[in-house]
């Protein structure tokens, strides 16, 4: 019983793990993103490459909402994933359900642009596959923490 | 103390977004950095371009005759290998006229199909379609067309129609044209170019050669100053 009282105690001021790498993750999310919106707004003269599709897939209708390139969309989503994250690492579990439902929508739309990706542009951007890596490993983080007890994640 | 504590994640948030933005900055003034993924091009490039002064010598010769603008004696000849479904092509466009422009006849500029069908599903159709204006004395009119409007026959659901209109807006006879476009000579002086494009190794499109040395994409063909200098040099070099 004691043990137990002094492990609840100890969860309270400690870093949550699994929002920790939720954070991590999303940074790197972030990182992809900003790199494919630089590359929207500068990539004009980016080659064709023979092997490549990124110049395919990110020059396709697809790749902006009004003007807006999608990886703004994506910047703007990863960050909020990586704040809620980390005021849910020092322990503010609001925020957590926050974010499941903001990665899961993310996870839905990334399977979109998977689909369109294989299907409708015939060619794949690693960096835009990469992005939808991140999303989903978030997804896998939610749904881990979900079945989890409380006290371990 | 708990108060210090909910403060902490806030202020690790504005940091990560300071640095963010700052790194987004950063990136961006560096400019159009050639991508990661075509770095081992870029290298193959450069070395053929050291090895080589002429990496055209004993390429397959392509269709012949080229379609070429400016006179056979000129001392500079560019040739160009191209896609016209490829968006960089279309950006290249604009550095290549104003170089013809600027020099007239010292320069020579060749045009080379390289379509890569494999990422570009138009781009062979298209490459046809300027040989078939071409059998009407016109490949340049639909070169010139099919990069102004690359944008809209991409995008287009049929874009063989609208070729067609392009080949009317040109003035061309388009029942010809269209019977021109599946046949036999178009496909061929494509693939022929497509074949010297192999043989001279390019791995992206838009590739160039000057005098038969093959230009740097980042360094030597991303705008017209950097054209201009290299031109100036060889001209100098005469």
């Amino acid at each position: 019983m004691n043990a137990d009282e002094n492990l609840e105690s100890k969860n309270a001021d400690k870093i949550r793990i699994l929002p920790l790498i939720a954070a991590l993750v999303a940074i790197a999310g972030m990182i992809d993103a900003i790199y494919l919106t630089v590359k929207h707004y500068t990539g004009e003269k980016v080659p064709c490459s023979v092997t490549g599709g990124c110049e395919t897939v990110l020059s396709s209708e697809y790749s902006e909402i009004g003007g807006i390139p999608l990886a703004l969309f994506g910047v703007l989503a990863y960050f909020t994933v990586f704040s809620l994250a980390t005021l849910a690492a020092f322990g503010d579990d609001r925020m957590w359900k926050i974010l499941s439902v903001i990665v899961a929508l993310m996870a839905v739309f990334s399977l979109w642009l998977l689909y369109l990706q294989a299907f409708v542009i015939g060619a794949f951007c690693q960096f835009c596959l990469l992005s939808a890596g991140t999303t989903l490993t978030l997804f896998l983080l939610v749904i881990i923490r979900q079945f989890l007890p409380k006290k371990l994640s | 103390m708990k108060k210090n504590q909910s403060k902490l994640p806030l202020t690790i948030i504005g940091l990560v977004a300071v640095v963010a933005i700052i790194g987004t900055v950063l990136f961006l003034r560096s400019g159009a950095k050639p991508p990661t993924q075509l770095k081992n091009t870029n290298t193959t490039q450069a070395n053929n371009a050291a090895k080589n002064t002429n990496a055209l010598a004993n390429a397959s010769p392509g269709a012949q005759p080229a379609w070429a603008k400016g006179p056979a004696t000129a001392p500079i000849v560019i040739e160009e290998f191209a896609d016209f479904e490829c968006p960089s092509c279309a950006g290249f466009e604009p550095v290549i006229r104003q170089i013809k422009t600027i020099y007239g006849d010292k320069v020579r500029v060749v045009f080379r199909h390289y379509p890569l069908t494999q990422i570009h599903p138009k781009a062979y159709d298209a490459a046809r379609a300027t040989e078939a204006a071409g059998m009407q004395n016109k490949f340049w009119e639909m070169h010139d067309l099919l990069y102004d409007k690359q944008k809209s026959w991409t995008t287009s659901g049929d874009h063989r129609a609208e070729f067609a209109n392009y080949a009317q807006q040109i003035g061309l006879d388009v029942e010809r044209f269209k019977t021109d476009m599946l046949g036999m000579v178009t496909a061929q002086r494509v693939d022929a170019d497509k074949k010297r494009g192999d043989s001279a190794r390019i791995a992206s499109t838009p590739s160039a050669f000057l005098n038969g040395r093959q230009l740097d994409f980042a360094t030597e063909m991303s705008n017209t100053d950097a054209l201009r200098r290299v031109v100036e040099s060889a001209l100098q070099g005469k």
